[in-house]
């Protein structure tokens, strides 16, 4: 089980694809560098940041410490609070209790927010299987659903579409499954909201069962957290009888006042706000206000693999904010296909790797989907020290291939890293990364289905799995970092 | 052996030799900002919200301008005549959602961060009240306003559930063009009392 999507083709040959669409380049560029120039304006606002980074990073990291203990807090005040609590050891597992909580109210179809966990066990996959509709509610996730797509960022899943690309999917498809788009449907960003305003409203009056994440889960308190800005996570939390929350048990913090450094760290690091625009907290049942039965699912899924791992464990600490992918060179080329994984960017190189170990090909290469530049562990507002994981990794990547007769990831993986900042022009057309959404099958099913080169063998074109990596074009005669002072790091459109 | 156990076993078994003692440093406070119900103006009105500030006295009439000929609801324990408007016994979503406006009171202000935390307490209601109808009118004495989000923490009973409101609903998901309004009310009109 894992977050990685089965059928992609490992990071090299997925990076070639992706630089090969200019598009998708354009659009990348600009989202990140706009976060992250917004990000940089607020942080720079807080006097003391670098103490409260600090302060982040310690809740955190004591919170995994003693995670056992704090677990069982969690559980006991959950049960006093009046939620029923869950326990899953895998993907299969969460999917199977949210499935028999709906079909124990009888519904085919739940309301959803946007949440990385329930995107990692592939939920809405499994609750199809069992004709279950999973509706999501967040504007890009509705955008990336309807159009039959790929997340591409964690903060902004749809960053790969432009506005004309938004009106097309809009109006092919919405009509397909609830309130269809106005006919004099325009571009405009505030019309189209207008049109998911709509079109969700319908699903948000009269949905029975909510499916959520949490940010943080309050172990003292039993008090989930949902941070969002569209307010379709209140609608989900608020209105329907029954709220099913898939947790990770890493979400965990010890007490109510530990919410006090996150909720300050995270919207400046994530949509570069002082404050996003609803966060939502709530213990167990509210007699009388909101829904009247609810369900807490504690899911493992790796995580209890990743902790043993005395470098690694700190990517649990991990608040989801996107930071490091918006300043990581490798990511604003590549965009978030690449990574094959709904976690991408800097943290997705470690975490698919942690949470999954490297015996298949496609995350083995992440680790190297990198150029350690160190840029991810400036920001990174829980003070991950990405690259020296991703070293580790690197390692374990090599260790796990000792005895192979084929020279294995390491030299390839090196020379197709390097490879990814090379020219864009010289590489072969190559099917966008978004366009195998329909060959992407169900993730969880990955153990009955080929890894790596197999799966990736399925795909059509150039797309060849690790092997095509081999063959790669000599690396240019101009090193990186020559390369890079002389465009800017291809931003000034002289990149060959 | 149960789901529940194996995962805490997973655990105790990943930590084994692990200390669990961690320094925990304090975070760190925003320096004195001067004239905090300023600021909280200032960084309320940064979001795109809309601000009036008036006496006690005039509260009243400045809610029913607010409104002007909106339907609307509001909590049973809002304190404040409100002319023509529906008190909440427990509407339903879809009765909600053809009412224009909600006027409520909140529990506290942050002014470092211009947001508003509501705990739904009877002066506030449940929470659907301040979601569903497109106009949310929010009544908060300037007494309320804090400095920073840890005094906010720190007055918050984490047994009610609470809503921060930072602003209208937004969205930024599309070429990361800000639009304001989606699911939540599409304008916020807050009435800053003193
Ligand atoms: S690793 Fe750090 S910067 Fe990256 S998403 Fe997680 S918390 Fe944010």
């Amino acid at each position: 089980m894992s977050g990685t999507f089965v059928g992609m083709p490992a990071f090299p040959t997925a990076a070639r694809e992706a630089l090969a669409d200019t598009q998708l380049r354009r659009n990348l560029a600009h989202a990140t560098r706009t976060i992250r120039d917004k990000r940089a304006a607020v942080v720079a606002e807080v006097e003391d940041w670098e103490e409260l980074r600090v302060a982040g990073a310690a809740v955190k990291e004591a919170a995994l410490r003693d995670l056992a203990t704090h677990l069982e807090t969690l559980e006991a005040s959950l049960v006093a609070a009046g939620a029923t609590v869950h326990w899953a050891r895998d993907a299969a597992e969460a999917c199977a209790i949210v499935a028999s909580v709906a079909h124990t109210h009888g519904v085919d179809e739940v309301v959803k927010v946007k949440s990385m966990a329930t995107a990692e066990i592939g939920l809405n996959e499994a609750l199809e299987a069992e004709g279950i509709a999973a509706w999501e509610t967040d504007l890009a996730e509705l955008i990336v659903q309807l159009g039959d797509d790929l997340p591409s960022h964690i903060l902004v899943p749809a960053i790969h579409r432009n506005r004309a690309e938004v009106r097309e999917i809009f109006r092919r498809r919405m009509g397909d499954v609830g309130r269809p788009a106005p006919d004099d449907l325009t571009d405009e960003p505030a019309m189209l909201a207008g049109a998911a305003r709509a079109h969700l409203r319908e699903k948000f009056l009269r949905a029975k069962v909510a499916v959520s994440g949490a940010n943080f889960a309050v172990a003292d308190t039993g008090t989930l957290v949902v941070v969002e800005s569209e307010g379709n996570g209140r609608m989900c939390l608020t209105l329907p009888d029954v709220l099913v929350s898939v947790v990770g048990i890493e979400k965990v913090v010890a007490t109510w006042s530990d919410l006090d450094p996150m909720l300050r760290l995270l919207p400046r690091s994530s949509t570069g706000e002082r404050m996003n625009p609803y966060t939502s907290t709530w213990s167990g049942v509210t007699p009388g206000d909101g829904p009247q039965e609810v369900h807490v699912v504690l899911l493992d899924n790796g995580r209890t693999r990743a902790l043993a791992d005395d470098v690694g464990r700190q990517a649990l600490r991990c608040i989801r904010c996107s930071a490091c992918l918006n300043v990581c060179p490798v990511y604003e080329r590549v965009g978030g296909h690449a990574y094959g994984s709904v976690y991408p960017g800097p943290i997705g190189a470690i975490l698919n790797p942690l949470l999954n170990g490297v015996a298949d090909e496609q995350t083995a290469s992440l680790p190297y989907a990198s150029s350690l530049c160190g840029a991810c562990f400036e920001v990174c507002p829980v003070r991950i020290d990405i690259p020296s994981v991703l070293v580790d990794q690197r390692a374990a990547v090599v260790d796990s291939h000792r005895g192979d007769r084929v020279p294995k990831p390491e030299a390839v993986a090196m020379k197709a890293a390097a490879w990814t900042f090379s020219s864009a022009k010289r590489l072969a057309r190559a099917e966008r990364a978004s366009g195998l959404a329909g060959r992407v099958l169900g993730r969880f099913s990955r153990t009955t289905l080929p890894g790596g080169r197999a799966a990736a063998g399925r795909l059509p074109g150039p797309a060849a799995g690790w092997t095509g990596a081999r063959d790669l074009p000599a690396p240019p005669t101009e090193s990186f970092r020559e390369w890079w002072d002389r465009t800017d790091g291809g931003r000034d459109g002289s990149a060959r | 052996m149960s789901a529940r156990d194996e995962i805490l076993g997973r655990v105790r078994s990943a930590l084994s030799g692990v200390s669990p003692a961690v320094d925990l440093p304090p975070a760190p406070r925003a320096p004195d900002r001067g004239d905090l119900v300023a600021l909280f103006v200032e960084r309320v009105e940064d979001y795109r919200a809309v601000v009036t500030r008036c006496s006690p006295d005039d509260l009243g009439s400045v809610v029913a301008e607010v409104l002007g000929s909106a339907s609307s609801v509001v909590p049973p324990g809002l304190g404040l005549d409100v002319a023509g408007s529906v008190v909440d016994d427990g509407l339903a979503a879809a009765d909600l959602d053809r009412i224009d406006a909600v006027v409520t009171r909140a529990r506290v202000g942050i002014a470092e961060t211009g947001t508003l935390v509501l705990d739904h307490a009877p002066d506030q209601g449940r929470r659907a009240i301040s979601l569903v109808p497109d106009l949310h009118v929010c009544i908060v004495d300037a007494a309320q306003v804090v400095a920073d989000v840890p005094d906010a923490i720190a007055l918050l009973d984490p047994a009610r559930p609470t809503t921060w409101i930072s602003g209208p609903s937004a969205t930024s998901d599309i070429e990361l063009d800000r639009v304001e309004g989606v699911h939540g009310p599409r304008t916020l009109h807050v009435v800053l009392v003193g």
